[in-house]
């Protein structure tokens, strides 16, 4: 026997899931950042220790060199900017696309979609550094490509696909009374969407917006692989640089993870205060 | 198989599209043993993953202080930090602290190879988001069911196993299967510390046999169908999981 | 501590109970007694304090100052034996509280099962009993999701009668109900109240209260104003908020 859905409305079975940073969030609280701080200083010390040999201290060889891999974090911040706004652009269109009235239109806007979303980003990056050529004539025109473009470019991919993943799930979240006020006054499809649905949708889109920007600029150490020189290229170089020794590894990389933290931590902190101020609207 | 690898043979000598893995056993074998090292290193930290994400979502709800500091340091640096970076760190950085063992011809051998250290640095980055995955399913346990564990006798333990710890299950599967699939795409990272998976293997068979485009196409669909196969596997579970009677 | 407690005496016995949540103060000061076989209504305006009067009876919410027993057992014992006392009380709520993920002989089978760790096919045999005594006879199998309000109840009472308590506890088990429903839960209850159960029952339900209660308590604002057996109690109230209190839902 089946319950009238009213009263199953009001059995508490279950509360509804919210993946919530909001309540009991994460944060780096008083216990967990001094734990953080005892670890790292215990860890310093550690490889020091296990250096054995008279040599300039790890700090002071962060310090030497952090200038250098600090330029070369910018570096991957200019190519994560680049890559959200060529991804940003383009998402929006394939977004559109897959909220097109016209069935081929769809269909194509999802396979690519669905293309570039399973897809590892290390694929997608492969992808473009092979196959585009690394430098197209035009009209006796030589644009080249040089490799960070490229890179720029196979970061851009994933983003599109997320992106029009998130403009669908935000016109989709929208109330159908929306559309069907907009509807009866004379809109047309395309003024309802630019007008009415798209301006309500942008509080809705950024925080999983913002959640995309962390992850690239996350993702924009990959390039090294592929041979760009950005921060974790540069760490590499100046380890060899240092002449090579095991126990600097673990300070160089510490500080590249530190670099990261403090770009992305605050980013991801404004990202689920954003999200909880817009849904209690 | 004959017929498969005389058509692909056939079609390298007509239009130049050169798929070596399909007729030559050589480069066939290399890529098989290089799905076999994804799917190892998939199951594997995925399973781990999930073993930690609930063990830390427990420690979470639990009453030690100390404890839920040291998870909740745990979830923000892994969460915020590249997993690139961080396998590096672990490989690199802590690989070379760790004490090894010589070989018979004097070479410093590691006790923890690189698939080793894959393995624990991807499960530790993926367990740092099965913790709050797991944490939300279980905030949706409302307290009035965990009130009638009580009230039937069950110890706080008892009824996290048999209840709450069930029901939340249920609850985040659909986030915990996005988290999943996010997992199986980043094994791909460990190309960097040389492990012989899938794109390490398509990458040395292009490198010798010059067909970039033919083994970026098949790189592509391999992903594309692993990670369709998981979807659905993943799509299964959650209706065998399903509670009847509970939400659409 | 166990005392040597025999039948004689009063089966839950509340001396001077309070109960503070931070500066609020809830419970004022409650004594009351139970006897085998009794039957008590606590009835009041919400904010009385009754339900958490109930859930100290059960230690789901400790208490500030003042002794409960049950069956000699001391429930503000700091080392109490929780299964113990939860083997003597059991415990219904409004809200049903039924575990969504298991049929609903499964949710009468667990804590047997799981807490007392008796045998399996001893158990099943017993809760099937269970279920077809509070008339659910075909639901064996059915999840939660799937019965109406009114059978959920039915089967929380089945499930706490499964730990074979000698207190039943009921927290305004029909607040959450349609009217209709409402009869098949109080006609279930009445008929555990005719094979001698003591209940203690927190309820709106005047005209239940006044057909199966042997005494009728009357709280408001964490103390108890009077009580009597129903009898007298509905028409000749002696204090002045009882009389306006019947006023008002009468």
């Amino acid at each position: 026997m089946t319950m009238p859905p009213d009263l199953r409305d009001r059995l508490p079975v279950l509360l509804p899931f919210r993946l919530c940073r909001s309540k009991t969030q994460h944060r780096l609280g008083a216990g967990s950042g001094a734990l953080l701080c005892v670890s790292l200083v215990l860890f310093a010390a550690t490889a020091s220790a296990q250096a054995g040999r008279v040599v300039p201290s790890t700090l002071q060889v962060i310090a030497k060199w952090a200038p250098l891999l600090l330029t070369g974090f910018a570096f991957n911040i200019l190519i994560s900017a680049f890559a959200m706004l060529l991804g940003t652009i383009t998402g929006l269109g394939l977004g559109l696309g897959l909220l097109s009235e016209l069935r081929p239109i769809r269909q194509v806007s999802w396979a690519l979609t669905q293309i570039f979303r399973n897809a590892p980003w290390l694929v997608l990056l492969f992808f473009v550094m092979f196959l585009v050529p690394f430098q197209i004539t035009i009209f006796n025109v030589r644009i080249p490509f040089p490799d960070w473009v490229k890179a720029t470019v196979g970061f851009a991919l994933p983003v599109m696909a997320n992106v029009a993943e998130v403009v669908r799930g935000a016109v989709k979240s929208l109330p159908s009374t929306q559309w069907e006020a907009a509807e009866a006054l004379a809109f047309t499809r395309r003024q309802t969407m630019w007008r009415i649905i798209l301006p309500q949708c942008i509080k809705r889109m950024l925080p999983p917006w913002m959640n995309i920007y962390s992850l690239v600029t996350m993702s924009t150490v990959l390039a090294s692989i592929v041979g760009v020189s950005e921060m974790l290229t540069l760490t590499a170089q100046v380890h060899a640089a240092e002449g090579g020794r095991p126990e600097l590894f673990a300070p160089l990389y510490g500080f590249a993870l530190l670099c990261f933290f403090l770009y992305c931590y605050p980013i991801n902190l404004w990202t689920a205060q954003l999200e909880r101020r817009f849904q209690t609207r | 198989m004959d017929a498969i690898s005389g058509w692909f043979q056939r079609l390298y000598e007509s239009t130049g599209f050169n798929f070596s893995i399909f007729y030559d056993s050589y480069d066939w074998n290399r890529y098989v043993s290089g799905l076999k090292m994804t799917l190892i290193l998939s199951v594997t930290t995925i399973l781990i993953s999930l073993v930690l994400g609930a063990a830390g979502a427990l420690i979470q709800s639990g009453p030690s202080r100390l404890l839920r500091s040291l998870v909740n340091a745990f979830v923000v640096v892994f969460r915020n930090t590249p997993p690139l970076v961080q396998l590096f760190f672990f490989y690199f950085g802590l690989g070379t602290m760790l004490p090894a063992t010589e070989t018979a011809t004097g070479m410093r051998e590691p006790l923890l190879n690189n698939v080793g250290w894959a393995i624990i640095s991807l499960s530790l980055f993926a367990a740092a988001f099965n913790v709050e995955i797991f944490r939300s399913g279980i905030e949706a346990v409302p307290k009035t069911t965990i009130e009638a564990a009580e009230a039937l006798g069950y110890t706080r333990f008892k009824a996290y196993c048999h209840i709450v710890l069930p029901l939340a299950i249920r609850v985040c599967l659909p986030a915990l299967n996005n988290n999943l699939v996010n997992l199986l795409k980043t094994t791909t990272l460990a190309y960097a510390i040389a492990v012989p998976e899938t794109l390490y293997a398509l990458k040395q068979i292009w490198s010798e046999s010059q067909n970039v485009l033919e083994m970026m196409i098949v790189l592509l669909a391999t992903y594309g169908i692993l990670v369709g196969v998981l979807v659905w596997l993943m799509h299964r579970w959650e209706r065998a999981m399903h509670i009847p009677g509970y939400s659409r | 501590m166990t005392a040597a407690w025999t039948a004689d005496q009063p089966m839950v016995k509340c001396t001077d109970v309070r109960k503070s949540f931070g500066a609020f103060e809830v419970l004022k000061g409650i004594s009351l007694s139970v006897r085998k076989g009794e039957v008590i209504c606590i009835i009041g305006p919400s904010g009385s304090g009754k339900s958490t009067l109930i859930r100290c009876i059960n230690a789901l919410v400790p208490i500030t100052s003042g002794t409960i027993h049950v069956e000699g057992i001391d429930v503000t014992d700091p080392q109490l034996d929780k299964l113990a006392l939860r083997r003597k009380v059991g415990m219904v709520f409004q809200q049903y509280n039924l575990f969504p993920h298991k049929t609903a002989l499964q949710n009468v089978m667990m804590a047997p099962l799981h807490v007392l760790r008796q045998e399996k096919g001893a158990v099943e045999e017993r809760s099937r009993a269970l279920l077809a005594k509070v008339r659910l006879a075909g639901k064996e199998d059915s999840y939660p999701g799937e019965l109406s309000g009114g059978q959920q109840q039915r089967v929380a009472i089945a499930r706490s009668l499964a730990m074979r308590p000698d207190v039943m506890l009921f927290d305004e088990v029909t607040a959450a109900l349609d009217p209709e429903t409402v009869k098949e839960v109080l006609v279930t209850i009445r008929e555990l109240v005719e094979e001698g159960m003591t209940c203690m029952l927190v309820t709106h339900e005047m005209g239940f209260a006044r057909e199966v209660a042997d005494q009728i308590y009357f709280t408001d604002h964490g103390v108890i104003v009077e009580h009597g057996p129903p009898a007298t109690f509905f028409t000749e109230a002696r204090d002045e908020r009882t009389r306006q209190f019947l006023s008002q839902i009468l």
